[in-house]
């Protein structure tokens, strides 16, 4: 599907709109795409119960670790589909030729990327946390870093996408190149609910990882954009 | 010298076969990196030598594994900048 | 000043620079390394705690330091690639990445060895390590992409991406490994407090620090100049070579 071309006159922020938007309608006409990392979400959770232990004590202190660790894989599993298509059909190509700049471009993209993988996550996130049997506190300090973390997750794991994008095997290599940069936010996300689970005050938590998203907002869109450039050049 | 003796010095009051397995390996991978990248300098010198028309254009690698890779540098060839 | 910076981004005037430096940098890499070893190896008096196992550190320290400022060197060059195109910068990083990875696996490898007669085990989740573990996942990223990319140009541009986003990640990752570890890790485990060591033991791993740092160095050299035949064969100054050296073998 193409894009119209839009005008030098229309602002940044309609493009965005727009790039945003066009995003969401083409992803609901595919909704198999929409719920593949969700139900794969739901298997790595489903796998750790089978294959360690499914003791009530076990699950209860490793439940965070496991959701965060599914959350992270679903989202590294859907990455793959960030700018896929839109390369195979030439809208990518259209897009870089906008006037507006190319990072905030990518920017909506991200966050359309994100509202229909990290944000669903999220949303399914209370349903296994009972079934690991976290308690209420945790589970929703646990829902609140997964609030913070995913777009960190889709802001970082678009680099890599821009990255190996038209290349041979890109889905193993996006793997390679994005969780070493994952390790940070998986680090604070789980210490967040470790800490609420004792008792200590999460704020601080919290605000490093607000720092994460923050920092990737400003970063990560910039990295994206030149690295989409370099990929196009290459084919 | 602080050892006795060379089987002291060998022993390393039972540290021996960790000092000596860190040093081991140390020296093999060293040694293979060194080498290596000689002898893959030569090769390369090697086939730039030949003339031009019987000359391959892909780069020669000593390691078999990553042979594709090799096949893949075809297209670096590049024309210099001055 | 200029001009020698456009010198400099000329891979025939680097090749021979490269030539005339590297038998020094080999004679006096192998010596320093040789002598610190040496010292490190059989005449450093035995630490009072750790006894013989510390001799360990005249390899672990020099490699895991190495390793470190490869990548940090590798950004650098990784600037020069995005900002000014320089062919040069990125054949460095094509040369030191593997360099910096092997580097990488002996400082793990060693220190996972010193870990079992020191803290009882081979591996413990240890700050430095689990950040050194890391790093070399970096280094894996960064040979893995330059080697899936056909093109030479994409594929100095999008390394020297993704090197300057892993730079930035670097401070990060270590500070959080390290926020991490005390969370989980009772701070028992203390490698030998540096400031506190004697000269005897000191020089020598400053001497195979250095002597680590000089056969980088050749190394660098030696695989860029492989590099750039590969790229330039065809190329008249790559010719011209043989002819002034007589030809034939």
């Amino acid at each position: 599907m193409m894009i119209k071309p839009l005008d030098q006159a229309v602002g940044s922020i309609d493009a965005m709109k727009a790039v945003f938007a066009r995003d969401m309608k083409v992803a609901f006409r595919q909704r198999q795409d929409l719920l593949n990392p969700l139900l794969f979400f739901m298997m790595v959770v489903t796998l750790f119960p089978l294959g360690v232990s499914p003791e009530i004590s076990f699950l209860q202190e490793a439940g965070a670790g496991i959701l965060w660790v599914a959350a992270l894989l679903s989202v590294l599993l859907s990455l793959d589909h960030l700018f896929r298509h839109d390369f195979d059909d030439g809208t990518l190509e259209q897009l870089v030729l906008q006037p507006q700049p190319l990072f905030l471009l990518v920017l909506a993209k991200t966050m359309a990327h994100w509202v229909l993988t990290g944000l669903p996550l999220v949303l399914l996130t209370p349903v296994l946390g009972v079934m690991v049997h976290l308690d209420g506190n945790s589970i929703a300090i646990l829902c609140l870093t997964l609030l913070i973390g995913t777009p960190v997750l889709s802001l970082i794991g678009a680099i890599g996408a821009a990255l190996t994008l038209g290349l041979r095997s890109a889905g193993v290599l996006l793997s390679l190149l994005i969780i070493p940069l994952y390790i940070p936010v998986l680090i604070f996300g789980t210490g967040t609910v470790a800490a609420a689970a004792e008792g200590a005050p999460v704020g601080a938590y919290l605000a490093l990882l607000g720092a994460f998203l923050v920092l990737a907002l400003t970063l990560a869109p910039f990295a994206s954009a030149a690295a989409l450039k370099v990929s196009l050049s290459n084919s | 010298m602080a050892f006795d003796s060379f089987g002291a010095f060998l022993a390393m009051e039972g540290h021996g076969p960790y000092v000596w397995a860190s040093y081991g390996v140390f020296f093999v991978l060293m040694a293979v990196l060194m080498v290596g990248s000689y002898r893959r300098r030569n090769a390369v010198l090697q086939s730039c030598r030949q003339p031009a028309g019987s000359r391959s254009s892909r780069a020669p690698e000593p390691d078999s594994d990553t042979a594709p890779a090799a096949a893949a540098s075809f297209t670096r060839v590049d024309v210099s900048q001055d | 000043m200029w001009q020698f910076f456009h010198k400099l981004g000329s891979p025939k005037w680097f090749y021979g620079i490269a030539a005339r430096l590297m038998p020094w940098l080999l004679v006096l890499g192998l010596l320093c390394l040789g002598a610190g070893l040496v010292w490190g190896l059989a005449f450093a008096p035995k630490d009072y705690l750790q006894g013989n196992s510390y001799r360990i550190i005249f390899i672990h320290v020099p490699s895991a330091f190495l390793a470190q400022s490869v990548y940090i060197m590798m950004a650098s060059a990784a600037v020069v690639t995005l900002v000014w195109r320089m062919k040069l910068a990125d054949v460095f990083v094509k040369a030191a990445a593997p360099v910096g990875l092997v580097l990488t696996f002996i400082s793990l490898f060693t220190g996972a060895v010193w870990g079992k007669p020191t803290w009882g085990t081979w591996w413990i989740w240890d700050a430095r390590l689990t950040s050194m573990l890391i790093l070399l996942f970096l280094y894996g990223g960064v040979i893995a992409l330059d080697r899936a990319i056909n093109d030479e140009k994409s594929a100095a541009r999008a390394v020297a991406i993704l090197v300057l986003v892993g730079v930035v990640n670097i401070p990060i990752i270590k500070y959080s490994v390290d926020w991490w570890n005390t969370l989980h890790q009772p701070a028992t485990f203390k490698l030998t407090e540096k400031p506190s060591m004697p000269a005897e033991m000191w020089v020598p791993l400053l001497l195979s620090v250095i002597g680590l740092y000089l056969l980088f160095g050749w190394l660098a050299c030696l695989r860029m100049q492989t590099e750039i035949l590969i790229r330039e064969q065809r190329t008249r100054w790559v010719q011209d070579l043989f002819h002034v050296n007589g030809g034939a073998r």
